[in-house]
């Protein structure tokens, strides 16, 4: 489906089991994100599709995880939000460059699609996915997760004003249960 | 010495160079020494020092220089942080932001470890790797009146990222440190943008 295939279709009233990432979008966009940094994964494609179709929205494609940390970091010193998407693999990449807005107190927003929990084939995914909220816990991130698109859209939305109004440093995990509603 | 760095110039004066013709850009600066030698140039608000998260300068440059592209952003930090970043070269050149400028100070060691030989006094170029993710413009100097050309050079206007090496001395001068508060520095640097705090 293309962007204008996908936005048009939010003429029909939304089912967020299917259409969150739409909704997401739009959350994010309200939050006033400007910038948005990635490493792909298949249950953030639409979302990547969205912003990187949106002229307002800087993105950046990452070649590790942590990259998107420093660039949300320095965004926010520039005075714009930043969004970050990844996989819950990629959070094992970013626990030191975490030290960064913790110790500076400045506002970040992941979003992560979680592997390793739910109907999960492939064995190598389940360590990281296990260790996922522990280690961002550790480090010191504030973590909520979602398991309906119902409540994703709502999480993000509340978790956009503790990171942006309040300098905190939140992921939002997504689970793959929800994911697995989706056809990869 | 491996590389041969007896002609290496004097970290402190190189960055002076830089900075004393810096008119109003911002300046973010890699973890130790470099952090050192940019506050011992003069602590002012619109510098933003790292105290850790080794690998993030040039990408805290990246994000910055995205939210103020009227505003020239300079990363200063050292070869071995840079070194972390390998792969922020790929993304910095592909971001393609006209108003990032980055100079690692390449001493060739990691100094504030015990003065191992890094990657760097073993044969890698840096200005080379980001010539071929295809950084606009890049370089290397080796003297202090080469660091004079490149103060005139970083005053023009680029049309992509830029990347110098400034080869030098491998030595360890006295501390200037930096306020380690992070939050006060954050604060402080946003206030100078006119832009808010929690």
């Amino acid at each position: 489906m293309t962007v204008a295939e996908t936005i048009s279709s939010g003429d029909k009233p939304r089912d967020l089991a299917q259409d969150w990432p739409l909704e997401l979008f739009d959350v994010l966009k309200a939050a006033g994100i400007h910038q948005m940094s990635y490493v792909p994964d298949a249950g953030h494609s639409t979302l990547i599709r969205l912003f990187n179709a949106d002229p307002e929205i800087k993105t950046n494609v990452l070649t590790t995880e942590e990259e998107g940390i420093a660039i949300a970091t320095g965004a926010w010193l520039g005075g714009q939000r930043s969004v970050v998407l990844m996989q819950s693999s990629g959070v094992g990449n970013c626990i030191n460059m975490l030290s960064l807005p913790v110790q500076t107190r400045t506002p970040l927003l992941m979003l992560v699609t979680m592997r390793g929990e739910w109907a999960e084939f492939n064995p190598w995914q389940v360590p990281i996915g296990q260790a996922t909220e522990a280690s961002l816990k550790a480090i010191g991130v504030t973590v909520m997760r979602a398991e309906t698109g119902e409540d994703l859209v709502e999480i993000v939305s509340q978790a956009a004003v503790m990171a942006f109004d309040a300098d905190q440093q939140i992921a939002v995990l997504i689970g793959q249960r929800l994911l697995d509603k989706k056809k990869w | 010495m491996v590389g041969g760095m007896d002609t290496a110039m004097d970290r402190r004066a190189a960055v002076v160079k830089l900075l004393a013709a810096r008119d109003g850009v911002l300046v973010v600066t890699g973890l130790g020494s470099p952090s050192y030698d940019v506050h011992a140039a003069g602590d002012t608000a619109d510098n933003y020092y790292l105290w850790g998260a080794m690998g993030g300068a040039a990408l805290t440059g990246l994000g910055l220089a995205q939210a103020q592209p009227d505003k020239r952003v300079m990363v200063i930090t050292g070869d071995g942080e840079m070194l972390m970043a390998f792969g922020s070269m790929a993304t910095i050149a592909v971001a393609a932001p006209r108003n990032l400028d980055i100079i690692v100070l390449d001493n060739q060691h990691f100094g504030e470890t015990g003065m191992q030989t890094s990657h760097t006094g073993r044969g890698i170029a840096l200005h080379k790797i980001a010539e071929a993710a295809g950084f606009a413009e890049t370089g290397e100097c080796r003297t202090l009146a080469e660091v004079d050309d490149l103060v005139k050079r970083l005053g023009e206007s680029a049309t992509g990222p830029r990347l110098f090496v400034l080869k030098i001395k491998a030595e360890n001068l006295p501390r200037s440190l930096p306020p380690r508060d992070a939050v006060f520095i954050k604060n402080r640097f946003r206030a100078h943008l006119g832009l808010g705090t929690c």
